[in-house]
């Protein structure tokens, strides 16, 4: 298949993507879609999972290139394991933010792959971390990313408030993933969402049917 | 490259000892360099109830380990030879270890492997197989990506047998069942590529052992002779050549 697909930015399985991250209340959601294509033409997989668990409490949303991307994953989920080991206690999401951004940061040259890393920690309480491609580390309370994320920046700045509860902030995620699926061809599949917080992980998976629909649909 | 113990890690890096060999070849006897077979292939994939089972058309479906096989499309020594290799990895795995690999084992090897070369090894590979957490289905692309699916085709007749796995999947399918749908989708690749063709073979992977169908369908023979009248001559014109003779000899035999 990557034989017909040539000429494109990303070499191989490219994530495409849309993948979110926000505070509320007491968590963070983190979201992604699951769709995977090679060079923009062709939907190698409806069901790829881009939301990564590193740690416990502690989650990474992946966009660029697959390969590369599960890569740096792998490796960070390696490290982040060996330095809770020493340390004898849970790793903080700045650990794990600084973790990515070391790989990608390092590596630029040789990498095309983009994070958002959000969880729960004892310190700082919930917190969302955005690695981009060239390895710059910020700090957001909300943030999109991928090709999708261009969709629903004026979704995201009008509807997103601080504080807001467990179920709306799910609501304002999946909406936010509904509207850059619906535009966005290299995005699309379902939403996969995890909500964290101190007292664990819940995974929601929203199948493609049952994703929000708006006015004009 | 080969690994003494599978838990080692291989030297960061290209290894370039070969490059050096092959420059040193071509000087000497002005060798030509092998020229990479690629292989046009259809292979698929797919889970039934409890089971595992993978079939393909014109290349071998590699065995892993007792519990484990890999189809590969793309250039054939590269699927050959990382098949290989992973097989010896997880041999000296069991060896030590006193257990059968897991396939989500044989998939992180792989995609290690691939991702460290880049994508210069054209491997496009489908894994499959039962271990004590159940059957596992991984897609191992040549630049180091993995995905694990109910089923899957890859090769250049991917698209056609895709058609074919996406409209007869269901979950919990029967042996049968599966096997119908998988020879169907390769039947689609080999009819709609031309890199695909010939012989379908299957292999079923359940928890009491293996069944490797060769062939699982074999290609029916195309005569191509004509008889001759099948296409009607219209007209006819010879044209005798004008020869020149150059130079002639005469050499009698000794026969005394």
């Amino acid at each position: 298949m990557e034989r017909r697909c040539t000429g494109s930015e990303v070499k191989g399985v490219s994530t495409g993507t849309t993948i979110l991250a926000a505070i509320y209340d007491g968590g963070v959601v983190i979201g992604s879609d699951s769709r995977a294509s090679i060079g923009g033409e062709y939907v190698s997989s409806k069901t790829i999972n881009k939301v990564i668990q590193v740690h416990d409490r502690i989650f990474c949303c992946m966009s660029g290139s697959l390969a590369d991307a599960q890569a740096v994953t792998k490796a960070a989920k390696f490290q982040l394991s060996f330095h809770s080991v020493q340390m004898e206690r849970p790793p903080l999401v700045i650990a794990a933010a600084t973790i990515m951004k070391e790989l990608c940061y390092k590596n630029k040259e040789d990498l095309q792959a983009g994070f958002i890393t959000a969880g729960w920690d004892h310190r700082h309480g919930p917190q969302v971390y955005v690695v981009s491609l060239g390895g710059m580390l910020v700090s957001q309370p909300v943030t999109i990313g991928g090709s999708g994320s261009t969709y629903i920046y004026g979704y995201v700045d009008a509807k997103y408030k601080p504080n807001m509860s467990r179920e709306e902030c799910l609501q304002f995620a999946t909406n936010a993933l509904a509207l850059a699926m619906g535009r966005d061809n290299v995005s699309g599949g379902v939403a996969h969402l995890a909500v964290i917080s101190e007292t664990g992980v819940e995974h929601v998976v929203v199948p493609g049917n049952k994703l929000p629909r708006f006015n004009h649909e | 490259m080969a690994l003494s113990s599978v838990l080692q890690s291989p030297a960061p890096g290209f290894n370039f000892d070969n490059a050096a060999r092959n420059a040193a070849l071509g000087r000497n006897d002005g060798g030509h360099t092998p020229k990479p077979l690629k292989t046009g292939t259809t292979i698929a994939g797919s889970g039934f109830q409890g089971e595992w089972w993978a079939d393909k058309a014109c290349a071998k479906i590699h065995y892993i380990s007792p519990n484990i096989y890999c189809c590969g499309a793309g250039t054939a020594a590269d699927t050959e030879k990382t098949t290989d290799l992973l097989s010896s990895n997880l041999t000296i795995f069991s060896l030590n270890s006193g257990r059968n690999p897991r396939v989500v084992m044989a998939a992180n090897i792989l995609q290690d492997m691939l991702y460290r070369y880049r994508g210069q090894i054209g491997a496009n590979l489908i894994l499959g197989g039962v271990d004590c957490t159940g059957n596992h289905l991984y897609k191992v692309g040549p630049y180091g990506s993995v995905d694990k699916t109910a089923y899957l085709s890859m090769g250049s007749g991917d698209l056609a047998a895709l058609g074919i796995l996406e409209d007869g999947f269901k979950p919990d399918l029967e042996m049968e069942q599966a096997k119908d749908l998988v020879r169907a989708a390769i039947q689609a690749g080999i009819m709609s590529d031309l890199g695909s063709g010939n012989n379908i073979d299957i292999c079923v992977i359940t928890r009491d052992g293996v069944d490797y169908i060769r062939p699982y369908q074999e290609s029916e023979t195309i005569k191509y002779k004509y008889r001759p009248g099948t296409t009607r001559v219209l007209t006819e014109k010879v044209v005798p050549l004008k020869l020149e003779v150059v130079h002639e000899s005469v050499k009698k035999m000794v026969t005394g």
